[in-house]
Order: C-alpha cells, then structure tokens, then sequence
C-alpha cells in the first residue's frame, strides 16, 4: 500500500506515472537497473501481470528498455528524460491552471498571485 | 497463456432451486481471480463443486482436462470457509499430517510463514484465537505447489496487517503457471491484487473482467461497481 494507488484509475496507467516520476525526478538514474516484476509487484502490493503491463508501456515509450538475460534498466537517453520531464510538467500546469480559473482566476491573476506566492515561500525559508 | 479450469453451461439445483444456472467460463493459467457476489450468489457452491463436493446437477467442469477427482485434488490447494482440521493437534503436528498426505507440501515455506507472522507450532489449535486459526491454515493451503489455489473468505477474520501479509506472501509466491481464485467480500482490500473478477448473481455470471478494464469503462474502482450493481 505504500504506492498510494487510487481507486478509480486503471492501477497500470497508476504504476506507469509513478516510475516515470522516479525516472524524471532521478531517483533512478540513467542506466540503472530496475528490480525484478515479482519485487516491483511485492512492493506495490499489486498483480505481477499488471506490473508487467506497465512495465511494457514504459518500453514501448523508450524509458525503460530490457536486455535479454540480465532485465531491465532505465533509459541513457537523457533526452529522453528531459522531454518526458517537461511533457509531465506540462500537463501539471495544465492541470493547475484549470482549478485556478474554476476559482475564477484570470491568467493575470494568476501570474500575480504565483510571484506574490513565491516570494513569500521563499522568505519563510531565508 | 494455456487454460486451467474449463466450466461449460454448469448448473446444480437443490431441490427446485438453482444455485448455479448454466455458468461457462474459463481460467487461464498464472493469474489471480477475485469471486464476488452478495451472500447465496453460489460462489460456495461454485467452489464446492471445483473441489469435488458437489456434483453439478448439469454442465460439465474440467481442471487441467480432469473431472474432479483423486487426481485434481492433488493440483488444486483448497481454503475451505470452514475448518475440517482437528482442533487438538498442534500446528506441528498439523504440519507432518499435511507433509504425508500432500507429495507438493512445501515444509521450509510453511515454516517460514509460521515464524513471519510469529505462530507457535508446538501451540494446539483449540487455544488459539480465530484469526490465528485462519492464518495457520491458510499457510498450510499455501505451502503446497499447485496449479490452482481456491480460497473461499481467506482474510475475513484475520487484522489488517496481517492482511497485507497474507497478501504480500501471495504475491511473492506467486508462480505464472499457477492461478488463486479468492472468494472475498473485502473487495476494497484485494482488488488491487486481482487479474480478473467475476461477479456472480442469483447464481450466474453477471460480469467477468479484468479490474482495469472495469476501471477505464465505468471509472470506478470494483468495490464501487460491486455496491453499485447488488444495492440493497
């Protein structure tokens, strides 16, 4: 239970965000190997078939790539990882800008309080 | 993937009523199958006739292309919702009945499992609290290599966190030719687990998928959609 999957989404596509998460973010390196199905699966608590699954799309989108005999391993491509990084910040802000203007923000607005945010953010850790 | 378990237009009536009304379905092999359904939907029965109890009425059912019988009771680890085990043997004892009567019972694993969830072997089952019980013979079911596990409500008395055990010992055990069918109504707690669910109702099948499927269509998890479809 320590993956924190929801219930109302396909856990797979779940799965996928997360070590697209860990790959972006550089909990795993580039190159590095990941462990096996049966322990990605243990530690999700979920069915090795869907973690293999997942596992699948993250092959099929170049992240992850196997090498026969010896597993799989993250992508050296850190073109790769910087596109995919900044495809999922996209989609982020997407995200953040619609519950913004469900708030009845304005784009200016937005701006505004985001700078004004920020420099108090950052004051409290000064 | 090849089939394990084959079921065609199964039925089995007690008296005028029909428990199980023309099931046909199929289980491959290597994967983990959830039973639900609300209290007399026939999952018991169902399960029942898997492992040789009941007869169907009608229909035919085949695991691994047998009859229920001596030699499919030696591939399938049944988790009956009732113990049939004496309850004063201790669990030792217990251990060297099954280790004789099963030629797959897998003593190291069962040994392991005891001392992981802290189970006294040289304790009697009579003095033991239910939940302990339940975890005792679940590990007995689980020791044994087998084609196909049937557990009928294997985690309803046992905590929380020995829920998450039981579910990550079946998950590390997991063998890709071997399928476990649960019968459960803590849906919420095990669906993540699942390939595939099966929804049963007035004793046929009102929906098999895969819980992903049941996902992206409905947009809900299978503990909603199972609330949903049997409202009271």
């Amino acid at each position: 239970m320590s993956w924190n999957l929801t219930n109302d989404r396909p856990i797979y596509i779940q799965i996928v965000e997360r070590i697209q998460m860990t790959i972006v973010s550089g909990e795993y390196r580039p190159g590095e190997k990941l462990p096996s199905v049966r322990e990605l699966a243990a530690e999700a608590s979920v069915n090795p078939n869907t973690m293999q699954k997942a596992l699948s799309e993250l092959e099929t989108s170049g992240l992850v790539y196997t090498q026969r005999t010896s597993g799989r391993f993250i992508t050296e491509d850190r073109e790769l990882i910087a596109s995919t990084r900044r495809r999922l910040a996209s989609e982020k802000f997407q995200t953040f800008l619609q519950q913004m203007q469900g708030l009845g923000y304005t784009r200016e607005d937005i701006i505004k309080l985001t700078k004004q945010l920020l420099e108090e953010g950052t004051k409290g850790y000064e | 993937m090849s089939e394990l378990l084959t079921c065609q237009n199964l039925c089995k009536r007690f008296d005028s009523k029909y428990a199980l009304a023309e099931v046909t379905l199929t289980l491959q092999r290597g994967q983990i199958v959830g039973l639900l359904g609300p209290n007399g939907s026939g999952k018991t029965t169902f399960i029942k006739i898997i492992n040789g109890l009941l007869v169907p009425t009608e229909g035919s059912l085949l695991i691994n292309g047998f009859t229920p019988g001596v030699e499919t009771k030696r591939q399938i680890a049944y988790l009956p919702e009732r113990t049939y085990l004496n309850s004063w043997m201790k669990v030792k004892d217990i251990l060297q009945f099954f280790a004789t009567f099963y030629d797959n019972f897998n003593m190291d694993r069962a040994m392991q499992m005891l001392s992981d969830l802290r189970i006294d072997v040289g304790e009697r089952l009579k003095t033991m609290s239910k939940g302990t019980k339940e975890k005792v013979q679940l590990i007995l079911v689980m020791s044994r290599d087998v084609d196909l596990y049937v557990l009928d409500e294997p985690i309803g008395g046992v905590d929380p966190a020995a829920r998450d055990y039981i579910l990550h010992t079946i998950l590390s055990n997991y063998n890709p030719n071997s399928t476990i069918l649960i019968s459960t109504h803590l849906i919420a707690d095990i669906e993540n687990v699942l390939d595939d669910v099966i929804f049963l109702q007035n004793g046929q099948i009102a929906l098999h998928a895969t819980v992903d499927e049941i996902r992206s269509q409905k947009g809900k998890s299978v503990d909603e959609l199972f609330r949903e479809v049997f409202r009271c």
